[in-house]
């Protein structure tokens, strides 16, 4: 019987191989982060600000320090000296790692809710927590800024922010707005969203004399090596990260946050290891998140379909020092031809945590309203939502005119379309039925930038045809293990079983971090061309016997290093890698091409016609993205990415509490995800695509592509259901009940 | 979390003595904080402990007691059905006199939580679970008048989609979050409880109290007083009885609305109804003037709608919550249309 899990590789893709750390992983032999045993440890526990806004006055500590086994309690008081300003991540010209420039324990002030204002260190983990509650703190409270349209908060356009970011447009979108035949025009809302990867947020600090180890689960151990050593004053070649197994990140475990120097600045005070959990509640802070936005599009067309203005503009929440914001734009100019288009992104400075990165930073919220409008757009020209895309497809970008290196999101949508039955939609909104239950179908573009950073990675060939690749490229549950196994042997002719793989480790050859799609090919491009450089040597032997020719060159390993950088990138790229930065580069951003992967959604929902809760029946995909180095792993990336898109689409949304600036659902009872009820039918079609021109090995990354679009397929569906268009994420009942 | 002592009680007998032994003793505090807890699943009482939102000083597990068979059992016979306050969920969803002649409280118990829950959980403390009102569960937030008599109500004006347009007041909307709850209110229940001074019976209905002004005291048993066991009587109407719950997700999330019905039909018509609403109310609320408006009439789309316009006529809604009242109406027509068509 065929196994869904493992589907059969079609052209341009890999076998189906197991996870090489699967076993490990349910038989609980992997050792994360937190599991390290650490000697004679002690345990750090958290206290929170319960304001957004002010200061802290005083501390009183009495009933904190009276819990039995607290060693110490670390305030700003104490620890005011020890975090150097920090340089936030990909934002500036300068290198920098931090998910943002506030820094907690600093001083009194008090910049969002949820701010660490207290660490306390204790023997045993229960009195730490314990401890860490009676914290008891007194505050000089100012009134915060909670989100947009409240008092006080500020607006700054992204392009003055960033030298990074420019609003793409061309022509004149007003004017071709006012003059069109057709044309839609609204405004959306996506909610924040907040990570809850499995494995929580930890960090393990040890100091031997000026060396610093840090096991921590971390996207860059390079990247946090460096933000350490920024962060404490450091030189880097004295930190040392490990995290060679991670539960799950999603852009959580990204950037450097606050808490790491603080738990290595401990624990240098305390000279003993310091082990740091979060708690699942403490989680909503420790980590980044996806901010709320506001955004507009107005879509103008001829009668015929042909787009003729495209106009989008975005607001974002951020923190009030930091300028972080995720400008998706750059993405939803290059969907479609169109001879007008403007945009314009700002950012909304309240008083909150800066957000970060999270699963398609810029693509799942602005792909969302892109794809709901495309939908509005088909409806009111009476032309199918598929046909209005194929009217508007393009192997040039309008904004450049850039040539895709390749670009399948008609054969996705084909695909996908056909596998769905999209043909015997019923397009009348409201008139399909299955007893009680109003049935909708929609679908919505699946993209993403293929992005690729610089790399590094040392392969090492045995006599007896077993190799060991070695590279610090973090595996964050999807695979990396497994295809860098996969690309190693297929280069080398030998057995993925046995090929050993090394990663998560700051001590091995640079790579960068897993955030961006951009793993697999950066790093497999790397083990391609060291297992190249092997062969080389092995090269103008007859012999066919690996240990005969190992004899004949006299060595009893072979061992290449190498470095690669994406076609065309500058060779500074790893340099910079060495000093933790991941130079990506790649979607819009290249001079000479745009590149891409596409895909195609398809959902049918049922709403019931009277209470209006809102199901999901089935979901089809269709993605393309050039390589794909194992179905099995690629297929879990992308359905886990749909199902993420679900919850965005119906569930996720962290609500805020106007008047304090607070969160009130941080806990997963009340943040809900989907549940394995609520997934029926999930169908991913890999559509064989090759592209040589993306990179060294072709390979586009899926990492994200599952879960752009899946909120704006799922919206679409629930249009044609009821007749209700919901421009505002999640969509729930209350939407529904008119 | 805190330190607390632990008691293993070997009799209900045992557990109600040790509880009134010690709540009696110098510094122990008044009803709705009590020094002294039982605990049997733990489901909620760990949750509340840890987020210190409850912090007794000492818990009497109840979880081991066997001497009365009835402790953890059901039995159903011509008289009614007998649930014993130590069954878990798991087992009376599953029992097959509960599933035939007593359906609703079948489905109220399926329909809740997650395996594991039911598992674990117990009915006694099922009626008692405390409710999901964010600003009731994290202690950080510092007006509640349920945590901390007299500090306010943050949920009024705040967050609050989840929360009661029935029997709530201006001191508390936090919503009764249970299922079980609905489908014994509907049905005519009544409680057992043990206590100090002996043993006593009462309607399930008088259980439980609305908030008015003093939301802390959220039922009517006396200091030290512990669930046995619930009598649901037999009835006509057991048999055509239903618990539909709308949520967010399909699974394991608490009640948005719910509506426990049952009826008795003759001749195509209404001769008795009984309906229980959930994730509405500040308490397991039964609507008993919609029930009578259907007394005597065929049930189909206009007297449903009817009765669900009864049920909700007093409603009060806020700012994030007003959906509910529109959701109830059509969860009870829902409901209502629904067990009138079964086959039974």
């Amino acid at each position: 019987m065929a196994n869904a899990a493992a589907p059969e590789p079609k052209e341009n893709m890999g076998q189906p191989m197991p996870r090489i750390d699967g076993r490990l992983k349910v038989t609980g032999g992997a050792r994360y982060p937190s599991d390290i045993r650490l000697k004679e440890p002690v345990y750090a526990a958290l206290a929170l600000s319960s304001i957004a806004l002010g200061s802290i006055s005083r501390f009183r500590l009495d009933a904190a320090r009276a819990v039995a086994g607290v060693i110490d309690i670390f305030t700003h008081e104490t620890l005011s000296d020890a975090i150097k300003e920090q340089v936030m991540m990909g934002q500036s010209e300068q290198a920098g790692y931090a998910a943002s420039t506030i820094r907690p324990l600093q001083s009194a002030s008090i910049l969002h809710d949820g701010q660490i204002i207290a660490i306390v260190v204790a023997d045993t983990f229960e009195a730490a927590t314990e401890a860490a509650r009676l914290v008891a703190p007194e505050y000089d409270a100012r009134t915060p800024s909670a989100t947009f349209g409240s008092d006080g908060v500020t607006i700054e356009e992204a392009a003055k922010i960033s030298k990074k970011h420019e609003d793409p447009k061309i022509g004149d979108a007003e004017a071709a707005l006012r003059t069109a035949e057709v044309k839609v025009d609204n405004r959306y809302s996506t909610p924040v969203q907040h990570h809850n990867p499995i494995e929580l947020f930890t960090t393990s600090c040890i100091w031997d004399g000026p060396k610093l180890t840090i096991f921590e689960p971390s996207q860059t151990a390079h990247g946090l090596r460096f933000g350490v050593a920024q962060q404490l004053g450091m030189n880097p070649d004295d930190v040392h990260v490990v995290s060679s197994f991670i539960g799950g990140a999603f852009g959580s475990k990204g950037a450097t946050t606050e808490r790491t120097a603080l738990i290595a600045a401990i624990a240098k005070k305390l000279d003993r290891p310091v082990k740091f959990v979060s708690s699942r509640a403490d989680a909503f802070f420790v980590s980044t998140y996806r901010a709320e936005t506001e955004q507009r599009v107005a879509l103008a067309a001829s009668r015929d379909g042909k787009l003729t203005a495209l106009i989008h503009e975005g607001h974002e929440v951020t923190s009030r020092p930091d300028g972080y914001f995720v400008g998706g734009t750059d993405t939803t100019t290059r969907m479609y031809a169109c001879p007008n288009i403007s945009t314009k992104v700002s950012v909304v400075h309240a008083d909150r945590k800066t957000p970060g990165f999270m699963r398609a930073p810029a693509e799942m919220p602005y792909m969302f309203v892109l794809e709901s409008a495309m939908d509005e757009l088909a409806e009111t020209l009476g032309i199918d939502p598929v046909e209005l895309r194929r009217i508007n497809d393009t192997q040039i970008e309008p904004i450049k005119g850039l040539a895709f290196t390749s670009r399948s999101l008609m054969p996705c949508f084909d695909a996908a379309a056909a596998a769905f039955r999209w043909s015997e939609r019923n397009r009348k909104p409201g008139a399909a039925r299955d007893g009680d239950w109003l049935i909708g179908q929609g679908c919505a573009t699946s993209c993403y930038p293929t992005m690729v950073a610089p790399a590094t990675a040392r392969v090492s060939l045995m006599p007896d045809g077993t190799a060991h690749v070695e590279t610090a490229a973090q595996d964050v549950g999807t695979g990396t293990y497994t295809v860098v196994a996969q690309m190693a042997a297929e280069r080398l002719g030998i057995d993925a079983r046995h090929v050993k793989v090394t990663l998560g480790d700051s001590k091995l050859p640079p790579a960068p971090v897993s955030g961006g799609s951009n793993v697999t090919a950066s790093v497999c491009s790397a083990v391609a061309k060291a297992c190249d450089a092997i062969n080389e040597k092995l090269r103008g032997s007859n012999s066919q016997n690996l240990a005969e020719q190992f004899r004949r060159l006299g060595v009893s390993e072979l061992v290449e290093y190498a470095e690669t950088v994406a076609p065309g990138a500058s060779p500074e790229g790893i340099d910079q890698l060495y000093k933790g930065i991941s130079a990506l580069g790649g979607g819009p951003k290249l001079k000479d091409r745009i590149q891409y992967a596409f895909g195609a959604q398809f959902i049918e929902v049922a709403v019931h016609s009277r209470t209006r809760e809102i199901r999901v029946r089935r979901m089809t995909g269709a993605f393309a993205a050039g390589r794909i180095m194992n179905t099995r792993t690629a297929r879990s990336q992308l359905m886990g990415g749909m199902i993420g898109g679900i919850g965005s689409a119906l569930l996720e949304a962290t609500e805020i509490d106007r008047r304090y600036a607070r969160y009130v659902n941080k806990n997963l009872a009340d943040y809900e995800v989907p549940v394995n009820a609520d997934i029926e039918a999930l169908d991913v079609i890999l559509v064989p695509e090759t592209d040589d021109k993306v990179n060294a090995v072709g390979v586009k990354g899926v990492g994200e592509l599952g879960i752009v679009g899946t909120a704006a397929a799922v919206a679409n569906a629930v249009y044609n259901a009821t007749g209700i268009r919901v421009r505002d994420l999640p969509i729930r009942l209350d939407a529904l009940l008119t | 979390m805190q330190p607390f002592a632990y008691t293993r009680a070997h009799s209900v007998k045992e557990a109600v003595e040790i509880i009134h032994a010690t709540d009696k003793a110098p510094g122990s505090k008044a009803e709705g904080d009590a020094q002294t807890q039982f605990i049997a699943g733990g489901t909620t009482l760990i949750d509340l402990m840890k987020l210190h939102v409850v912090n007794p000083a000492r818990l009497v597990d109840i979880g081991s007691i066997e001497a009365q068979r009835e402790w953890s059992s059901v039995t159903a016979d011509k008289h009614g059905l007998h649930l014993g306050a130590m069954a878990s969920m798991a087992a009376v969803a599953e029992d097959k006199d509960v599933l035939r002649d007593y359906p609703v409280i079948a489905q109220s118990l399926q329909l809740a939580a997650s395996a594991q829950l039911r598992n674990m959980a117990s009915l006694g403390g099922n009626v008692l679970q405390r409710t999901r009102c964010p600003y009731f569960r994290d202690v950080s937030f510092t007006a509640c008048n349920k945590r901390n008599p007299g500090s306010g109500c943050d949920a009024l004006h705040g967050v609050n989609r989840q929360h009661a347009v029935l029997g709530g007041s201006d001191a508390c909307i936090a919503t009764y979050p249970g299922d079980f709850a609905q489908s014994l209110i509907a049905l005519d229940a009544s409680v057992h409880v043990a206590g100090a001074k002996g043993t006593r019976t009462f309607p399930f209905a008088e259980l439980h109290r609305q908030p008015a002004e003093t939301p802390h005291v959220e039922t009517t048993l006396r200091p030290g007083e512990l669930i046995t066991g619930f009598i649901v009587p037999a009835a006509p109407w057991t048999r055509r009885s239903a618990y539909l719950k709308i949520r967010d997700r399909a699974s394991y999330a608490f009640a948005l609305a719910s509506a426990a019905v049952a009826l008795d039909m003759a001749d195509g018509r209404v001769r008795q109804a009984r309906i229980a609403l959930g994730g509405l109310a500040t308490v397991p609320w039964r609507a008993k003037d919609a029930e009578a408006s259907l007394a005597g009439k065929p049930l189909d789309e206009r007297s449903a709608a009817e009765a669900a316009e009864i049920a909700f006529s007093q409603a009060n809604p806020r700012e994030y919550n007003a959906f509910k009242v529109k959701l109830g109406k059509e969860t009870l027509t829902r409901a209502l249309l629904h067990v009138a068509t079964m086959e039974i």
